[in-house]
């Protein structure tokens, strides 16, 4: 089982199994305890009538949250297409070698990673009279672009030194060094990490909420409104969020296998840490 | 500047609020997310269940949409709390996922030597996890423990959905009433940084004091 160590897993004496055995059965009755306390709350609520639930699923319904959901994925897909580009930019900027553009590309990043994303969607919205979408569009750029650039930066920095160094030796410039040599081989390491921040872009484009965007958590929350089921609606709305966001993340693990590079599970004593999806941990 | 100095005490209020909802969350989120790490690598099945659908679920679904479930949703079965406890519970439970998964990879840092010499000396799971080798695992991860703290502080801003008088809702509200944005932005920003900054100096300190590299 992937959760477990090895350490603590070992194989069990007769006395070990019999202990296992019967922290199961307590665990498994546990479980079913809260589930069941879970069960009554909803039934004694009337959360469980038949219509609540099945109201959602009307071609009308069905199609009012297809509508959100599309809004939903364009602003992801815009966003990111954006955000990959003026990354690109910036992770350059980063590495550049004349001091003043390494000093604004910093400053930029860490201005941008630091201001809360709500705040980059009131600012274009309230501020700036952006229409909702461009707003909620300008500030995933801007955040995301901050969070992609060091993702590639990264990238670059972890390709061999001799590669680079190869390029220049046969007479290569250095921007022919990097656009021919180095980036080819950085953008392949860099695609489950882009993955995983399409995931949190994803999770983000909610915030779309705050101005009014009419994308799939709005309108889970006018279809609750609507139909009188707040509750069904809404768990309804994040079950679409989680089974979009799952299949992002099973693509990403799918594209790194094919990599050849799946050594991503298991952290050996050793490696750094790191936990991707909340957003950027590399907070320094 | 003048719109933000004249309206110094809001500021000064949201900030608080933001800070306040940062540290609250993050001790709930701390506790809990320890604790699911810990059901994530028990040999017991149902338990290791429990903590991968808790994790699974919450670090898939949007904050936005749990704050909306647990604000909007949950009190149609009888669940319902003031903005500000309610966003503490939300942001809490979210980033727990994030500090259990982290805590998970500390485990799986700690040299198997450490639970197979606790384990031979009889201690029994909780044991072993418990004061051999969570001890460890939590000084390994000090640094990306605070950068979940710092992301934390940013997530705070999502409780302006649900109207807790926070910085962002300061923010929005000043901004409409006066219609001067630009410099309210900058003084949202620059406190926003006040908080993250000062975080992350105080994470450097605590990183140099406990921490252990591997």
């Amino acid at each position: 089982m992937s959760g477990t160590i090895t350490a603590f897993a070992d194989p069990l004496g007769p006395r070990g199994k019999v202990r296992v055995a019967i922290a199961t059965a307590v665990g498994g009755a546990l479980v079913a305890w809260v589930l069941y306390v879970a069960y009554r709350r909803f039934e004694a609520n009337g959360q469980l009538e038949k219509e609540l639930w099945t109201d959602l699923f009307s071609g009308e319904a069905l199609r009012f949250f297809w509508g959100g959901l599309k809004i939903t994925l364009q602003l992801a897909a815009v966003g990111l297409l954006l955000a990959v580009a003026v990354g690109v930019v910036l992770a350059f900027a980063r590495l550049s070698k004349r001091a003043p553009v390494r000093f604004v590309a910093t400053t930029w990043l860490q201005f941008f990673r630091g201001v809360p994303l709500v705040v980059l969607i009131l600012f274009f919205y309230i501020g700036l009279d952006f229409k909702p979408f461009r707003a909620v569009v300008a500030g995933l750029v801007l955040y995301n672009s901050a969070v992609l650039a060091e993702i590639f930066r990264a990238g670059i920095l972890s390709l061999d030194r001799g590669q680079s160094e190869a390029a220049l030796a046969v007479g290569m410039t250095d921007g022919q060094a990097m656009r021919l040599v180095v980036f080819p081989q950085a953008v392949r390491r860099m695609i489950p990490a882009l993955v995983s921040q399409l995931v949190v872009l994803l999770k983000d484009t909610s915030l779309g909420v705050a101005i009014g965007l009419e994308e799939l958590l709005r309108r889970s929350f006018l279809a609750g409104q609507f139909l009188k089921n707040p509750l069904q609606a809404l768990i309804f709305g994040a079950a679409i969020y989680m089974v979009v966001n799952l299949l992002l993340s099973a693509s990403a693990r799918w594209i790194e296998r094919r990599q050849g590079q799946g050594k991503a599970k298991k952290t050996a004593p050793g490696d750094p840490v790191r936990v991707g999806g909340i957003e950027d941990l590399s907070v320094a | 500047m003048g719109v933000v100095f004249d309206n110094f005490d809001l500021f000064g209020r949201g900030l608080r609020t933001t800070a306040s909802l940062a540290v609250l969350s993050y001790l709930v989120a701390f506790v809990l997310g320890t604790f699911v790490a810990g059901l994530r690598v028990s040999p017991i099945p149902p338990l290791r269940w429990v903590g991968t659908v808790w994790t699974e679920a919450l670090r898939n679904i949007p904050l936005t949409v749990l704050f909306f479930v647990f604000f909007f949703g949950f009190t149609k079965i009888g669940i319902s709390y003031f903005p500000f406890t309610s966003s503490v519970i939300v942001l809490g439970c979210y980033t727990s996922a994030f500090v259990a998964e982290t805590v998970r990879s500390g485990i799986n840092s700690v040299a198997a030597g450490q639970a197979e010499a606790a384990r031979a000396l009889g201690l029994t799971f909780p044991q072993v996890l418990g004061t051999i080798v969570l001890p460890q695992a939590l000084r390994t991860v000090v640094a990306p423990l605070g950068s979940l703290f710092i992301a934390l502080t940013k997530n705070t801003s999502i409780a302006y959905t649900v109207a807790v008088v926070e910085l962002a809702r300061v923010f929005n509200d000043l901004a409409n009433q006066t219609g001067e944005a630009i410099p309210l932005f900058a003084g949202v920003a620059a406190a926003y940084l006040i908080l993250t900054l000062s975080s992350s100096a105080a994470i450097g300190v605590i990183e140099r004091k406990v921490a252990i590299r591997r």
